[in-house]
């Protein structure tokens, strides 16, 4: 990210950085006078001091009481020593180090006596009491929002109720500090346009998706993973004006790949689908924010939905890589192995397939065959996608087996294909079904060529699995979308 | 507190309807199927009502009732008709 204010230059010669409660530089402090001797004509020493303008006492100090030179330069540890020549930085060491400070200061004599190397401490610029505070003031003009003020007796979570921009719980106030904090787990700059985001279709800027991250609950490392769900969701094969428009009861389900979900601390294990994940949570639920209160999209307005469902607060998880006897859904769907990957998917709640006695692949296949073809109605096919998610107990019987992904789908799919009889309107005493006119084929599968999703998360013990089923496909709805996640 | 608003910050345009016209006499009214299952049965049957009235029909289609309206049929619309009839089906 850019500062918006320019860093104060740095005079030519040699700059020190100090602070009066570190160790460290207390030892230095005897040897500060002494740097006059490295100074080319022109050149001066300047130290700057952090915390008591009167340290050090044996040399001259400029206090950088509100921090901009340490913020600036990127100080991390104090005392930082720095050499600079024609208005830039071409050397800097940090701690006391005998060996750096002799080259950098060319004094072979300098701090005889002294430890080889003595660690250094932390500057104030990085206390992480003053970070949020300092990167708000040197940085904050590159955040370009409508400031809201919230008047000093009015309860600021009210206030956001009041004002819609929740989803019906609480919300994290999106104070500029906090929005700033986000931003630093990414490096897009913040007025990058992530996507067009629906019904409004106005140009969505990394800014905006990170107000509702800190919203929803997100840790800077989640950032990546919104950005990355929202650019799938925002493309005109997911369609998500038509997700949110349409009266099922659909949302967008997000499944995520690749070794980053373990490092932002994503769960795939015990209760995946569910709650009490801070990163599964928050991070559908900073997308359906973000598609709240920028693109408009709210419950009945442009969002139809006749039931809903409460996935559609946060619907997002993360698959057992390690763990599957298939290839990760990201790589089934054409992203390198090993990258972080987000699939969305536009999906109802989840629904659970119980089968405590199955022994072989071919047995589990039958039961989840008969469970998929209820999807909508087991007399509609093609039109809408499923997606199965697979638990460790059952998916122990494939591994066990040698059955990979292809295979599963191969099996499922000859098992729910029927004759046209079976499914045309009437039959069977209903009423719903497909025209009359394919009454005579003899074979019609329940999903489309690549309708049917698998994806393997789940944990402890349990010989269940969970449908998620899909909403109308292809052209005529969505179809699912896969995006690798970027810095 | 300050907090930095998570909306689009956008007010849209307000405009004000058009007065319903007294007759359509001579008027052309645009029917548009949104491509529900037998919408185009009831706008068939509109259709032909209207143009009992003296009412002058273009009839429209969407690609698919799950996205917006191409801009090109919105436009055409607007710079065709007079009056709009939108059908929701099913």
């Amino acid at each position: 990210m850019t500062g918006s204010i320019a860093a104060p230059p740095l005079p030519d010669g040699l700059v020190v950085v100090v602070k009066r409660e570190c160790a460290t530089c207390a030892l230095v402090e005897p040897l500060l006078p002494h740097l006059h001797g490295a100074l080319a004509d022109g050149e001066s020493l300047t130290v700057f001091t952090q915390d008591d303008p009167a340290f050090p006492s044996t040399v001259p100090a400029v206090h950088d009481a509100d921090l901009a030179v340490s913020w600036h330069h990127a100080v991390e540890t104090v005392p930082t020593l720095i050499r600079v020549r024609d208005g830039a930085e071409v050397e800097r060491t940090i701690g006391w180090s005998a060996a750096d400070w002799r080259r950098i200061t060319g004094i072979s004599s300098l701090g005889e006596g002294l430890p080889a190397t003595r660690p250094g401490c932390g500057s104030m610029s990085v206390d992480p009491d003053k970070v949020d505070a300092l990167r708000a003031r040197f940085t904050g003009s590159s955040v370009r929002s409508r400031t809201v003020a919230i008047a000093g007796g009015e309860d600021e979570h009210e206030a956001m109720f009041a004002r819609g921009w929740t989803d019906g719980l609480p919300v994290v106030p999106p104070t500029r500090e906090r929005v700033l904090r986000m931003l630093t787990g990414t490096v897009r700059a913040p007025s990058d346009v992530v996507a067009v985001a629906p019904p409004d279709l106005v140009e969505l800027t990394v800014e905006k998706v990170a107000i509702n991250a800190v919203m929803a609950g997100c840790l800077p490392e989640h950032l990546p993973w919104v950005i990355a769900a929202l650019e799938a969701a925002c493309t005109d094969a997911f369609n998500m004006h038509g997700v949110l428009a349409t009266t099922m009861p659909v949302g967008p389900v997000i499944v995520c790949n690749g070794p980053g979900t373990r490092a932002v601390g994503m769960n795939s294990g015990i209760n995946a689908l569910g709650q009490g994940n801070r990163a599964n949570s928050s991070i559908g639920r900073a997308v359906q924010l973000t598609i709240r209160n920028v693109g408009g999209g709210r419950p009945g307005e442009i969002d139809r939905a006749t039931h809903g469902n409460p996935g559609k607060l946060s619907f997002c998880f993360a698959e057992d890589e390690a763990g599957s006897p298939f290839d990760p859904l990201s790589v089934a769907r054409g992203v390198p192995a090993g990258r972080d990957a987000v699939t969305v998917f536009a999906g109802e709640g989840p629904r659970c397939v119980v089968d405590q006695l199955a022994r072989t692949p071919e047995e589990l296949a039958a039961t989840y065959a008969a469970c998929l073809r209820t999807v909508h109605h087991p007399k509609l096919i093609i039109g809408f996608d499923a997606l199965l998610v697979v638990s460790p107990d059952h998916g122990r019987l494939f591994a066990d087996a040698g059955w990979d992904r292809a295979r599963l789908v191969a099996e499922l799919n000859a098992r729910l294909a029927l004759p046209g009889s079976e499914l045309i309107r009437g039959a069977n005493g209903m009423a719903e079904g497909i025209p009359e006119g394919f009454k005579d084929l003899p074979s019609l599968p329940k999903f489309r060529e690549g309708g049917l999703l698998v994806a393997f998360a789940g944990g402890g013990a349990g010989l269940f699995s969970t449908i998620v089923a899909g909403w109308a496909n292809g052209n005529l709805g969505s179809d699912p979308v896969t995006r690798e996640v970027r810095p | 507190m300050e907090l930095l608003d998570p909306t689009n910050e956008s007010r849209p345009a307000t405009r004000p309807l058009r007065e319903r016209p007294a007759s359509l006499d001579g008027l052309t009214v645009g029917l548009l199927d949104i491509s529900k299952p037998r919408g185009d049965v009831f706008l068939g049957r509109i259709a032909h009502l209207l143009e009992q009235r003296g009412a002058r029909i273009v009839r429209y289609t969407k690609p698919t009732f799950s996205k917006p309206a191409p801009v090109d049929l919105r436009h055409e619309i607007a710079t065709t008709c007079n009056v709009v009839i939108e059908a929701l089906a099913d």
